[in-house]
C-alpha cells in the first residue's frame, strides 16, 4: 500500500488521512493528560479531603466529600467514574466550599478567554509590522533594534513586568488600575481600561517570540529567487513584501500565532495573580494554596484540554494551508 | 577490528569540530557578552557571600527603603538589608535549579530520545505518546501541578522544572537520530557487527550532540525564568533563603516607598536569561543553523 499524494491544496485525500490520525493522536494525548490530571489527588501524600479540610475539619463534611470523590472504590473504578463525569461535564465539586468545579471553571473562562485575547491582538499588532520592518531592513540600526527589544522580551520574567507596569502606570502615574477585572456590562470604558496593563504584560512577551518567527520567515522568503525575479522586473520593496514574500511567509507566522494563543489561554497564570484577573489560571493557583485537588484537577484539564484544542486547530490549519505536511 | 576503529574514527572527528565551534561562538559579539555575563555569574554563584559588601541579613535600620548609593548600590529594603548583597548571595541558587533542573531533563529525555529514534516502532511510541501528554500542558501549570503534590521547597522545585522540560529533550533528540540511523557509517558499523549499545553510544550520541547542546542552553534560560516565577509564588525557594523571585514577592508591599526594590531583581534575572539566550543563540548558529531558535522552547516556558 503507497501512500496517496495529495492532489493539491483542495485535494481531499490527503487531508481526511491527516484529519484523522491527527483527532487520533489527540484523543490519545487527552487520555494520557486525564491520567496525569486524575493521578495528582493520588499521589498526594495522606489523605487529599482530610489535607484540604485543615483546621476545618468536621466528620460530616469529611465523610460525604469523601463519598462524593468516590475515594473509597477500587482507584481503577475512581479513574473511570471520573473519567465518565468529566467527559459528561461532571468535575466533582470543590474541597473547600462544595461548589460544582465545572462551574468554578465556566465562570472565570471569560474573563480568561479576555485576556488572552487582547495580549494576542497586542502581540500581532506589534508584532506584525516590527518582524516584516526588520527584514526588509535587516542588517541596519532598525533590525538591530528590533531584535534587541525583542530579546529583552523574551527574557523577560512575566511577574517582574507586570509589577513594573503597577507601579509605574497605576501608583506613579494614575493611569490604569492596579487590578481586577470589569465585565464588559458594566461599560466598555472600565473593561478597556482594566484590560490594558495584564494584556500589556503578557501581549509584549508574546509579541517578541512572534516577532522573531516572523523576522525569519520574511527573512527566508526574501532570499528566494522569484524575489530576484521580482526585483529584476523593476517592482519596488514593498511590492515585493506585499506580493511575493508575505503569501509566502504566512504559513509560520499562522502556525506561531496558533501557538501563542494555546499558550496565552492557560499559561498566564502568574500575571493572572498579580493582576488579580479572575481567570482559570488563578482559579488552579488558589486551588494549589488551598490544597483543594478537585478544583486543581478540573481546572489543570480544562487547560490541557484548550492547549490540544488549539495546537489540533493550528495543525490543520497548517496541513490546509501546505500539502506537504499531509503527508509526513 | 581495525575497520571498526576507522568506523568509529571517522563518526566523531571531535576535535577540529569544537575548534570551530568555538571559532564561530568568539566571532558573535552576543555570544561572547553573554559568555562573560554567564562567567561572572558562576563567580558570584561560588563566592556571593565572600562579595556581597554587605551580610545576608545585616540590618541597616537608619537607611531603611534607601536608593542606590555609595554604601548600598542598590539600595536597601524594608528592614535595610543590602539589596546587591542578597542579589548577589542569591545568584547561587538560581543557577543551582537551573543546572540541575535541566541536567534533570537531559539525562532523562535525552535517553528516551535516543531509544525511541533507534528501536522505532513499538518503544517509539508508548515513550513518545508519553512525552506528547507531558507536553500538552502549559509549563509553569504543570510544574504547579507537581509542586502541588510534591509540596513546595527548592529540591522539589528542581524535579518540577526538570520533568516539564524532559519531552523537548526526548523530541529533539529522537528527531536527529531519525536523520543519523540512515547515515552511511551506521549502515557500516552494524555490518562490521558492532551492537546497538555501541552503535547508539559510540555512533549516534556523538553526532546528534550538537542540537542538545543549544537546547540545553537555551533551557537553562527558561529554568532560571520558571524558578524565578515558582520562588515568586511562594513554591520553590524557601525562607529564610534569598532568591530573586522572592525578593520581588517579599519587597512588593513596599514598592511604593521604595521602587528600587522591586528594579535590580528583576533586573538581576532579566540579565542572566539574556545571557544564557544569547550563549544559546551563538551557539545554535556555530553548531546547527537549521535548527529554530529559542522560540519554540519559550513557546513552552513562561
Amino acid at each position: 500500500m503507497g501512500r496517496t499524494l495529495p492532489t493539491g491544496p483542495h485535494g481531499s485525500d490527503g487531508m481526511t488521512g491527516f484529519l484523522v490520525r491527527r483527532i487520533l493522536q489527540m484523543v490519545l494525548a487527552l487520555l494520557g493528560v486525564s491520567i496525569v490530571v486524575f493521578s495528582l489527588i493520588h499521589l498526594v501524600p495522606g489523605d487529599p479531603v482530610r489535607v484540604a479540610l485543615g483546621t476545618r475539619f468536621d466528620q460530616e463534611l469529611y465523610d460525604l466529600l469523601r463519598e462524593r470523590a468516590g475515594l473509597d472504590r477500587p482507584i481503577i473504578e475512581q479513574y473511570f467514574t471520573w473519567l465518565g463525569n468529566a467527559v459528561t461535564g461532571d468535575l466533582g465539586v470543590s474541597f473547600r466550599n462544595g461548589q460544582p468545579v465545572t462551574t468554578l471553571i465556566l465562570e472565570r473562562l471569560p474573563a480568561t478567554i479576555t485576556l488572552a485575547g487582547a495580549a494576542l491582538f497586542i502581540a500581532v499588532v506589534v508584532a506584525l509590522p516590527a518582524g516584516i520592518i526588520s527584514a526588509a531592513r535587516s542588517g541596519s540600526g532598525l533590525d538591530y533594534t528590533v531584535s534587541a527589544a525583542s530579546q529583552v522580551g523574551i527574557s523577560m520574567p512575566d511577574f517582574w513586568a507586570g509589577v513594573m507596569y503597577i507601579l509605574l502606570f497605576s501608583l506613579t502615574l494614575a493611569w490604569l488600575p492596579s487590578s481586577g477585572y470589569s465585565p464588559l456590562g458594566n461599560g466598555v470604558v472600565e473593561w478597556v481600561r482594566h484590560l490594558i496593563l495584564p494584556a500589556m504584560t503578557i501581549g509584549l512577551i508574546s509579541g517578541s517570540i512572534i516577532t522573531r518567527f516572523v523576522r525569519s520567515a520574511v527573512l527566508e522568503a526574501l532570499n528566494q529567487d522569484y524575489v530576484l525575479t521580482a526585483r529584476a522586473k523593476g517592482l519596488t520593496e514593498w511590492q515585493i513584501v506585499r506580493r511575493h514574500v508575505l503569501p509566502n511567509a504566512w504559513i509560520p507566522i499562522v502556525t506561531v500565532i496558533g501557538l501563542q494563543l494555546g499558550f496565552l489561554l492557560g499559561g498566564v497564570v502568574v500575571v493572572e495573580l498579580i493582576f488579580a484577573w479572575p481567570g482559570l489560571g488563578r482559579l488552579a493557583l488558589i486551588a494549589v494554596k488551598d490544597r483543594d485537588f478537585t478544583v486543581l484537577q478540573g481546572s489543570v484539564l480544562y487547560i490541557a484540554f484548550m492547549f490540544l484544542a488549539i495546537n489540533l486547530i493550528v495543525d490543520i490549519i497548517y496541513a490546509r494551508l501546505d500539502p506537504r505536511v499531509r503527508v509526513s | 577490528m581495525t575497520a571498526q576503529l576507522e568506523a568509529d574514527r571517522l563518526a566523531t572527528k571531535p576535535v577540529s569540530r569544537f575548534r570551530e565551534t568555538i571559532r564561530a561562538l568568539l566571532a558573535n559579539k552576543l555570544a561572547v557578552a553573554g559568555l562573560v555575563v554567564l562567567a561572572v555569574l558562576v563567580i558570584v554563584g561560588i563566592f556571593g557571600e565572600a562579595l556581597a559588601p554587605h551580610g545576608l541579613n545585616e540590618l541597616d535600620v537608619e537607611n531603611r527603603f534607601a536608593g542606590p548609593g555609595a554604601d548600598h548600590w542598590f539600595g536597601t529594603d524594608n528592614l535595610g538589608r543590602d539589596t546587591f548583597s542578597r542579589i548577589l548571595i542569591a545568584a547561587r541558587v538560581s543557577l543551582q535549579v537551573g543546572f540541575i533542573a535541566v541536567g534533570f531533563a537531559v539525562v532523562v529525555g535525552v535517553p528516551i530520545g535516543l531509544a525511541a529514534g533507534y528501536y522505532r516502532g513499538a518503544v517509539e511510541s508508548v515513550l513518545m505518546r508519553a512525552m506528547d501528554v507531558l507536553f500538552s500542558f502549559p509549563a509553569i501549570l504543570l510544574a504547579i501541578a507537581i509542586l502541588a503534590v510534591l509540596g513546595p521547597g527548592i529540591g522539589n522545585a528542581m524535579i518540577a522544572i526538570g520533568l516539564v522540560y524532559t519531552p523537548i529533550f526526548a523530541r529533539i533528540t529522537r528527531g536527529s537520530v531519525l536523520v543519523v540511523a540512515e547515515e552511511v557509517y551506521i549502515r557500516a558499523a552494524r555490518s562490521l557487527g558492532a551492537g546497538d549499545g555501541r552503535i547508539i553510544f559510540r555512533h549516534i550520541l556523538p553526532n546528534v550532540m550538537a542540537p542538545i547542546i543549544v537546547q540545553t542552553t537555551l533551557s537553562l534560560a527558561f529554568a532560571i525564568l520558571s524558578e524565578a516565577a515558582l520562588s515568586y509564588l511562594g513554591l520553590g525557594v524557601q525562607p529564610p533563603n534569598p532568591a530573586w523571585g522572592r525578593m520581588l514577592s517579599d519587597g512588593q508591599d513596599f514598592f511604593q516607598q521604595s521602587a528600587w526594590m522591586g528594579v535590580f531583581p528583576g533586573l538581576a534575572i532579566l540579565v542572566t536569561v539574556m545571557a544564557f539566550n544569547f550563549v544559546g543563540d551563538g551557539l545554535r548558529d556555530a553548531l546547527d543553523p537549521k535548527q529554530k531558535s529559542v522560540i519554540e522552547s519559550r513557546g513552552q516556558s513562561v
